[in-house]
């Protein structure tokens, strides 16, 4: 909870730089403060204090805790990997405070404990981002993307809006725990509404995930946006709608299953078919990475429809969101270097591995593991993913699963072949800032040590 | 302990050559490979005096909550599989000593990755650690290829290492099925005995299907008809080393797998669709011999009579008898020796005249007599001749799979009479008769090109005439198994 408050009080602080004139402070200030954040949301899982807040409006247990903890981390390589992008604008307080208003949301959807926090959640991280999607003022696509992203995100939110309400009118309560009494309670006389609700939320869910079919604005939004607000959006956006994804079905929704994860497990086949089968079609990275997250999206999603409610799927998910997210920074970070002369296409990467190797070791790291390779994290969160959807009636989804990640391997090799591969017509070497290459060297190394040592993730919930 | 040097040193190895610069890391390098041969000779000798001798396995934790251990052992199987790594590991180095690469310690390095990864395969006792290990072999092997192979090879290594990751990945999802069945006193175990006993208490059906799922990720590796289409492209254009490295040793972790990995584990589903892979074994083997016969290239001619070996490698050993699989091991021994020779000797062809291509070459006996006499005996070798080391493991596997069924083994004895056709026939017309080309000279041999292919000839004699030692490892190993199958 501390850790809110402060990344809360930060995003204000950073509101007043412009005014008191310590602009230059800001980055250092904002570091700190989520070091802080985490120092704090370190101490209330020691203590496993699991308090709850408001009149119960918010609780940071130790899931929520897992979550924000990843969140925050990579909230952390993100700012430090964004300190030359805030440079370049000349409005970067207003930059800062809208993506720690947006980080301020996403611990708040780690940890709701009723609807109305979920709601408000959603709305405070999607609002910034909407902004930071537009944010290249001059660049038509941004715009376009800005649009997009701001129109179908208010309709997944009416739906979400819509599912609460006739969830309220059913169980007569916003609060989640209260809603699953009233499940239990009357689990054979529930009005027909009430399952439209439950619907009609998923539905939401899924289109803040970018599941397919509720994706198609994710690769217009990823390609338009700056590719650092990108990387936010992958990484920090994606891991705090998981979590509340996954709080929401299988807690509160969980002991009526039988009417959501039929859908979801359609929504998981689709996502992995169209996704991984779109990819290898593109030939803009971001674009390609858009449908790699859609693909991953299907990946989580497959541990939450198999509604195994044990630390074993807790710890799939949590592994399988830092996983992806450290494989994300690394690549979109390396991916901001490379595509800095404007081409965003796969031929940027023609060469790397002579231009620059180090970029090109770290790059070929990143895309082994998000395509799932030992000894890389990606292989374990997909061992994690594959145990426990082995353990349901689901397994067919797991062959599906096996086949669209060859495919998967496709594009991402498609990477690796440009760099070490194709030559590049003009052999000009690709910098790299320090502090860049020290979130990109750091990152990686993650990358390897917790896919050689998984326990240290993996055992995190032992009751 | 000393298992743990086999696997860590090659690793050590590598990560000093990744910083050492020209033809240091060469050096280096070849030193560390001839170090690692030496090590697994301590290690056989170990063995041989006593079997059971802690130095030989070691066992740790790795992941407590998922019952995965890093656990690796020598057992017979492996002893022989990882001596014929560690034998040809520094050939293969000492083979490209007349090559030129560039960032030749990349080169040498990946080499070195790639040995760690293929003793690992070998020696692991643990589910988890053998795909892991399975895994991380195709990765080196990959780069190796894209970095420095031929024309085509960004398409040709790209659909190599999907075919294998896909097949790969088959065999994670039955090793996780696998898995979720063990019970050792209420907690779930990787430990390779353990799942043992999980395969075999699943009923005929369930092992059917695990019998596919595991079996398709060693048919693609082999590979096996119709899971071989990226083999003779990806021989082809890979650099000789990295071909080397993938028809002598890897082809090996496919047939070792079905060994130690499959057969004990799915004894009822061996005997529901044992037939049909065997089926399938032998039509690769037609098939194979037949298209190696109008082959043009000399490269892809052995590429394709290495699918014809394997086969029958693997006929021999889903019929699951004792000849069967003894005939396998020794086959795989000796083809994997012999198959390096014949590559090398490729190679050596296109340095020396500048083609591969058979009708162009010819009369090259004239020219350099010794080189005649030495791809002989390899090729002698390659065909099973009576005396040398194919000799062996090919009349066990024919009399194995004859215990099996006299018409399969019939047709899989065509691969004799059709390795002889072919081999013999392009020997004949690159080494004998008159010279085609005025313009193609052969010269003397490098000295480091001599001393390969002088060690593998000595090989190829040395085992052909006293197999015992080997073949001793061999049956031992094999009753082990067909021991643990019943």
């Amino acid at each position: 909870m501390k850790g809110l408050l402060i990344i809360s009080g930060l995003g204000i602080l950073a509101m007043l730089a412009e005014i008191f004139k310590f602009k230059k402070l800001l980055l250092p200030i904002v570091l700190l403060g989520i070091v802080a954040a985490y120092a704090f949301n370190y101490f209330e899982w020691a203590n496993n204090l699991g308090l709850h807040y408001f009149d119960n409006m918010i609780s940071f247990d130790n899931k929520a805790i897992a979550f924000s903890g990843i969140i925050l981390a990579t909230a952390f390589f993100w700012f430090i990997l964004a300190n030359d992008y805030f440079e370049e604008e000349t409005n970067l307080v207003d930059h800062f405070a809208l993506v720690l208003f947006a980080l301020v949301g996403a611990l708040m959807l780690t940890a709701f404990t009723n609807m109305t926090t979920l709601f408000l959640g959603i709305e405070i991280m999607s609002i910034p981002m909407y902004v930071l999607a537009a944010s290249k003022k001059n660049d038509m696509r941004s715009n376009e993307a800005g649009f997009k992203y701001l129109i179908m995100g208010s309709f997944a939110s009416a739906f979400l809006l819509f599912g609460i309400a006739l969830i309220y009118g059913a169980s007569g309560s916003f609060d989640i725990l209260k809603i699953r009494e009233y499940i239990g309670a009357h689990s054979t006389d529930m009005p027909m509404f009430f399952y439209v609700g439950v619907v009609m939320m998923l539905v939401a869910m899924c289109f803040k995930v970018s599941a397919a079919p509720f994706h198609f604005w994710a690769p217009d939004v990823y390609e338009g946006s700056p590719t650092l607000i990108t990387a936010l959006m992958s990484t920090v956006v994606k891991t705090a709608a998981f979590a509340a994804f996954m709080r929401l079905f299988l807690i509160t929704f969980g002991e009526i299953s039988e009417v959501w994860t039929g859908i979801l497990a359609a929504v998981v086949a689709l996502s992995l078919i169209i996704a991984n089968f779109s990819a290898a079609m593109q030939n803009s990275v971001k674009r390609m990475l858009a449908y790699s997250s859609i693909s991953h999206a299907g990946f989580m999603l497959m541990v939450i429809m198999a509604n195994v409610r044990s630390n074993m799927s807790l710890d799939a998910i949590i592994y399988y969101s830092l996983a992806y997210s450290i494989g994300s920074i690394t690549s979109f970070g390396i991916l901001y270097s490379v595509t800095k002369k404007g081409n965003e296409n796969i031929s940027a990467f023609n060469g790397l591995g002579k231009r620059n190797p180090f970029l090109g070791i770290c790059m070929t790291i990143a895309m082994l593991s998000l395509a799932g390779i030992p000894i890389t994290a990606g292989f374990f969160a997909k061992y994690f993913v594959f145990t426990t959807v082995m353990g349901t009636h689901y397994q067919w989804l797991l062959i599906l699963a096996v086949i669209t990640s060859a495919v998967g391997a496709y594009y991402y090799l498609k990477i690796i072949i440009a760099m070490y591969f194709k030559e590049q017509e003009e052999e000009t070497p690709v910098d790299m800032e320090g502090l860049n290459k020290f979130v990109v060297i750091l990152t990686t190394v993650l990358t390897i040590v917790i896919g050689l040592a998984p326990g240290m993730v993996a055992e995190m919930f032992k009751f | 302990m000393l298992t743990v040097l086999l696997v860590g040193f090659p690793l050590l190895a590598a990560l000093l050559v990744f910083f050492t610069r020209g033809t240091a890391a060469r050096s280096l390098a070849m030193a560390a490979s001839v170090i690692e041969f030496v090590i697994s000779l301590i290690a056989l000798y170990i063995f041989k005096h006593n079997p059971d001798s802690p130095l030989l396995s070691f066992n740790c934790v790795w992941v407590q909550s998922l019952g995965i251990h890093f656990s690796i052992a020598l057992d017979g199987l492996s002893i022989l599989m990882v001596l014929l790594t560690t034998f040809l590991v520094p050939l293969i180095i000492l083979s490209s000593y007349s090559n030129n690469y560039s960032n030749s310690h990349n080169f040498y390095g990946l080499i070195l990755i790639m040995q760690m990864a293929l003793v690992g395969v070998f020696v692991a006792q643990d589910g988890f650690l053998f795909y892991v290990f399975w895994e991380l072999a195709l990765i080196p092997v990959y780069f190796i290829c894209l970095m420095w192979g031929g024309e085509n090879r960004g398409a040709i290594t790209f659909k190599f290492f999907v075919y294998t990751l896909f097949g790969s990945l088959f065999m994670l999802v039955g090793f996780v099925y696998l898995y979720n069945h063990t019970n050792v006193d209420g907690l779930k175990s990787w430990a390779i005995q353990d799942l043992y006993n999980a395969g075999k208490s699943l009923n005929a059906n369930q092992q059917g299907i695990l019998f596919w799922l595991i079996f398709i990720a060693f048919a693609i590796k082999m590979p096996i008809f119709p899971f071989h289409t990226w083999q003779p492209d990806t021989y082809v254009n890979a650099p000789t080393q990295g071909t080397m490295l993938l028809s002598g040793i890897m082809l090996k972790m496919g047939t070792f797998g079905v060994i130690k990995w499959l057969l004990p584990i799915v004894p009822l589903g061996l005997e529901k669709w044992g037939g049909t892979a065997i089926g399938l074994s032998v039509i690769g083997i037609v098939y194979a011999s037949c298209i190696a016969i109008v082959q043009k290239d000399f490269k892809r001619l052995i590429a394709y009579s290495s699918i014809a070996h394997v086969g029958l490698i693997s006929a021999g050993i889903l019929s699951a008898n004792q000849q069967g699989i003894q005939g396998a091991i020794m086959q795989m021994l000796a083809h994997g020796v012999n198959v390096v020779g014949l590559f090398f000797i490729a190679d050596i062809l296109l340095q020396h005249t500048g083609t591969r291509e058979i009708e162009k070459l010819g009369g090259i006996r004239s020219m350099n007599g010794n080189f005649a006499v030495l791809f002989l005996i390899v090729l002698l070798g390659a065909v099973a001749l009576p005396l040398t080391n194919g000799f062996v493991g090919e009349f066990l596997l024919i009399n194995g799979v004859f215990q099996y069924s006299g018409i399969i083994a019939a047709f899989a004895g065509l691969t004799i009479i059709l390795g002889a056709v072919y081999m013999l026939r392009s020997y004949q017309t690159i080494m004998l008769g008159e010279r085609k080309d005025s313009n193609i000279t052969f010269g003397p041999l490098a000295g480091t090109e001599k001393a390969v292919l002088i060690i593998i000839c000595v090989v190829v004699i040395l085992f052909g005439v006293y197999p015992k030692p080997l073949n001793d490892i061999a049956e031992e190993a094999t009753r082990t198994i067909l021991m643990v199958m019943k």
